[in-house]
């Protein structure tokens, strides 16, 4: 692993100019490296931060990702790490040309990584160096521990998906304005509505007398104020406080309420392992964001790579060498998904609807197609609207509020079916549904979407740990469920209990494979129907001793 | 870097601290023109964590949406691929896992060196059982490592006797004994090249030919985990032969559902799948068919594995029996692994019954074994299950 050479290093920075000017923005410095294919292969496991703590499950994949790489040999063009500076990572031999887009790719992933609000809890840290003193705590208690530290990471690993990453962002951009209301605030808006329960009349005439007071006692009014509330309401202070001790414990995830709480953790000798669920638990933060905008991240660095790359003076001559390049990365399959080329699409497509001001009520009063499609005010406000997407959404809110049937005709989309041909005895590929509902909720099925699981504080009090799984339509993979229990209970150091919904299975007993080559009726019944039809049940899974048990709620 | 030696070390030392073992030995398979294909054998594990799953209405049902462009109305077909792809036909249009142009057949596989660690790992337990000597075309050689060679002048271990009758012998032709009747061992001159050691060597040993018949069940309910561990088992046994018998041991591929079919190598056997019925009785047929028409019993010692997830239609197994029975009078071991269904754990499963009941496993018991595993087995029952079913 090397620095690049001078030469390419000015190409760099020669591409940062153009990038600012077009309106790009991030820090000055970065940092580039040539790695060879064993690097990739080595650093992928540890999603390419070489610092990253050491953990078997990477060696695991470094062995199978180096027997993959024998049979097929692939090697990505870049690698961005979003670090201070931000890192990255590139193949040897490329020509300038070749350089040119992938830095304008780069440049687009680290403008992403630095503007982009849901990654606002990683900007002020360098998390290559906060991971490397994270690897060295690591290895020292692995010399002292031995095997048990990595037991403490692998169980910790196994609830690292249940972090509380979105209370931590709303924390981290909330900054300064505090996360609870003031006590007048809290008097109106929550104690004489839901303590108190007082009908608008009553309400209306508490206001009316804060404004009284208002008028008369204006550097004073609050104290005022309270004095008759106090009066009529002698428990309103009681009541106040544990509204801030609530709001104060906020919402703890899985993983730190069971640091907070754990008998077993707190014990003396078992300190350290708070200290590295910790270290698993700030990792797993960290890398949140990232899963949860890559059509974005992706689709923005591509748009940004090909706007640019187009108006480089640089590259006179090798347009149809980056035309087919650019091809390979960013065509849309026949049949499957790719992130790069939909997130790009959708963004040329929203800057040309904003452009022609098409997202108005006017446009969407016309209903002749034509005009609709001729509409144009000519606004050429649509580079300002992406980059404020670019700032504010995720991949939910991005694919959720911008696939538009527009778009889907734009692109000639369609969500594909795949289904069995039992007469042909093959697998036939249909054109499942041209409508931007059904195909927004087929990539939005696709993203990263862990499951809620709360932790019942009542219950817990009892002694086991008890989580509820919130249920959203779908049931939890049964075959992790031993595992992970197995490792939650350690980390508790008492039985936990875990309580979700699972599918009841048809009263009808699963039909033999004869039926299946002759079925008994022709029609096959409609796949969604079936699914609707699902009826659910909340099951209790103990996990006790290390044996799992599962019962009915 | 860590090696797969280290990591199975570590994988059983989860065991005694009272874990569940996690690392499972994978295979990633490439299809390369011309029938022949690379398979590497390599470490591979899950991180369990509580996730989302998809719903699995039935096996016939659909599979999940993805994205697509195009033309084309709704409901238009615009793509087909085969579940179960013939040899030589060329690919489905669709994506997926369709095989690539089969050039002729037969094709030896290129097994990657990780494969032969795995062969080792797993070569001290076990051997062929049965080997008779056949006296046939060929012989099958095995290799042992024995302290056999004997070297002058260096070596591992110092060949007392024969050291001692070289001296002597020296000693004798350079006129240092004068007296045969009273000899002065202390006068005797000894020259380093007089030292014979013993040396480290490989051995070959001469063995009879062996023929091995890998069946298994592709059938619907076979789907999912039975086909993996059944799968897994096989793949073992076989780099354990590559291994042990350094390709030498010839193998026979065939898949049944209710009609058996014998594909050309094990990629093949080992990747395709279909949702048909049962009859285990086609594959045994096959079997005693191709042993008849290409009169092998003379030659080989053969061995057939099956493995099934116990399902049958022919339910008390009377064809099967028949021509299990013929099966038996010239194998030399039969081994038949049930992978059971998790849902089918406490009761017998037809091929069980019937098995059990011919009284075969007691009568032969040299020739034939069984094994029964849950579908969701481990690597190290599924070890277990070779020894089980390779044991004398």
């Amino acid at each position: 692993m090397e620095i690049v050479d001078q030469h390419v290093k000015s190409i760099m920075e020669g591409c940062k100019e153009r990038a600012r000017d077009a309106g790009l923005s991030f820090e000055d410095e970065t940092l580039e490296y040539v790695v060879t294919n064993r690097d990739m292969v080595e650093l992928s496991p540890k999603v390419m931060m070489p610092t990253l703590y050491d953990y078997w499950v990477h060696d695991v994949r470094v062995l199978s990702g180096k027997g993959m790489y024998e049979l097929y040999p692939n090697n990505p063009y870049e690698t961005v790490i979003n670090t201070r500076p931000a890192i990255s990572f590139y193949n040897d031999n490329n020509p300038d040309w070749l350089n040119v887009m992938i830095f304008y790719h780069v440049l687009g992933h680290i403008d992403f990584f630095q503007n982009n609000l849901f990654f606002k809890h990683t900007w002020d840290i360098d998390f290559n160096g906060q991971a490397l003193a994270d690897k060295r705590l690591i290895a020292r208690y692995r010399s002292e521990k031995g095997r048990w530290v990595d037991y403490v990471i692998e169980f910790a690993r196994g609830i690292d998906n249940l972090v509380g990453y979105h209370d931590t962002i709303s924390r981290t951009t909330r900054e300064g304005s505090p996360r609870y209301l003031s006590s007048l605030d809290y008097y109106f808006d929550i104690f004489l509505q839901s303590e108190k329960g007082f009908s608008q009349n009553e309400y209306l005439k508490e206001i009316e007398r804060y404004n009284e007071i208002l008028a008369t006692h204006r550097n004073d009014t609050e104290d005022q104020f309270f004095i008759d509330v106090k009066i009529k309401f002698p428990e309103f202070d009681a009541f106040y406080k544990r509204y801030l001790d609530k709001k104060e414990q906020g919402r703890p995830d899985v993983l730190q309420f069971i640091m907070d709480h754990s008998s077993f953790l707190n014990k003396e000798e078992n300190k350290w392992m708070k200290s590295v669920i910790s270290v698993v638990r700030k990792t797993s933060l960290f890398f949140q964001p990232q899963i949860r905008t890559k059509i974005m991240n992706e689709g923005w660095a591509s748009y940004w790579h090909e706007t640019l790359f187009m108006g480089d003076d640089r590259i006179k001559g090798h347009e149809v060498d980056f035309a087919k390049v650019n091809a390979g990365v960013t065509a849309m399959p026949k049949v499957g998904l790719n992130p790069y080329a939909l997130g790009m699409r959708l963004l040329y497509h929203i800057e040309d609807m904003e452009n022609r001001g098409c997202y108005s009520l006017e446009y969407d009063q016309i209903k002749d197609e034509v005009k609709q499609k001729n509409y144009d005010r000519n606004l050429s406000i649509g580079r300002k609207r992406i980059f404020s997407i670019r700032e504010n959404l995720c991949d939910f809110t991005f694919i959720n509020t911008y696939i538009d049937q527009e778009f889907m005709k734009r692109h000639n989309l369609f969500v594909t079916g795949k289904r069995l041909n039992p007469q042909r005895k093959s697998w036939e590929y249909y054109v499942k549904s041209r409508s931007a509902d059904a195909y927004r909720e087929m990539v939005a099925d696709t993203l990263y979407h862990p499951p809620v699981i709360k932790i019942n504080k009542e219950k817990t009090d009892q002694g086991p740990l008890y989580l509820e799984h919130v249920f959203e339509g779908k049931p939890l993979k049964t075959d992790f469920i031993e595992n992970t229990l197995v490792g939650i209970e350690y980390l508790w150091g008492r039985s936990v209990r875990l309580e979700t919904s699972e599918p009841v299975k048809a009263s009808s007993p699963q039909q033999r494979y004869i039926d299946f080559w002759s079925p008994p009726s022709p029609a096959p019944l409609d796949q969604e129907k079936k699914t609707d039809n699902l009826e659910w049940k909340r099951v209790l899974y103990v996990m006790e001793d290390r044996k799992l048990l599962k019962r009915g709620v | 870097m860590i090696t797969l030696d280290e990591l199975l070390e570590k994988d059983r030392k989860r065991e005694e601290d009272g874990f569940k073992r996690k690392i499972r030995i994978g295979r990633i398979v490439k299809p390369v023109q011309g029938g022949r294909e690379r398979i590497i054998v390599v470490p591979t594990t899950v991180e369990e964590k509580l996730v989302h799953d998809e719903i699995v209405l039935d096996e016939e049902g659909e599979a999940q949406p993805t994205g697509g462009t195009g033309t084309g109305e709704e409901g238009e077909v615009i793509g087909e691929e085969p579940i179960r792809p013939e040899e030589g036909e060329g690919e489905g249009t669709g994506e997926g896992d369709g095989e690539g142009p089969g050039e002729g057949s037969g094709g030896e596989h290129e097994f990657e060196s990780n494969a032969y660690d795995l062969g080792r790992t797993l070569a001290e337990d076990f051997e062929l059982p049965n080997l008779v000597d056949k006296g046939g075309k060929r012989t099958l050689v095995r290799y042992v490592y024995d302290m056999t060679d004997r070297n002058r002048g260096f070596g591992q271990i110092l060949d007392k006797k024969a050291t001692m009758k070289r001296i002597v012998q020296t000693n004798i032709s350079l006129g240092n004994i004068p007296d045969v009747s009273n000899i002065d061992a202390e006068k005797f001159l000894v020259a380093p090249s007089d030292m014979i050691y013993r040396v480290l060597s490989r051995e070959k040993h001469y063995e009879s030919q062996a023929l091995v018949f890998f069946l298994r069940d592709y059938s619907g309910s076979m789907g999912g985990k039975p086909t993996q561990t059944v799968v897994s088992q096989h793949v073992m046994i076989y780099s354990w032969l590559l291994y042990q018998y350094e390709k030498q041991v010839e193998t026979r591929f065939i898949l049944h559902d209710t009609d058996a079919r014998e594909v050309a190598d094990f990629y093949k056997y080992y990747s395709y799948k279909v949702a048909g019925g049962t009859k285990v009785v086609s594959a045994f047929r096959m079997v005693n068919e191709i042993v008849e028409r290409e009169n092998l019993a003379r030659d080989y010692n053969i061995y057939v594995f099956h493995g099934t997830d116990g399902d049958d239609w022919d339910t008390d197994g009377k064809e099967a029996l028949v021509e299990l029975e013929k099966m038996v009078t010239y194998a030399a071991r039969i081994g038949i692994t049930v992978a059971k269904h998790s849902y089918a754990r406490n009761k017998e499963t037809e091929v069980e019954k019937y098995i059990t009941a011919s009284g075969l496993l007691e009568k032969q018991k040299n020739h034939i074994r069984m094994d029964v595993m849950p579908e969701d087995a481990e690597d190290s029952r599924i070890i277990e299950g070779i020894k089980n079913l390779l044991g004398s």
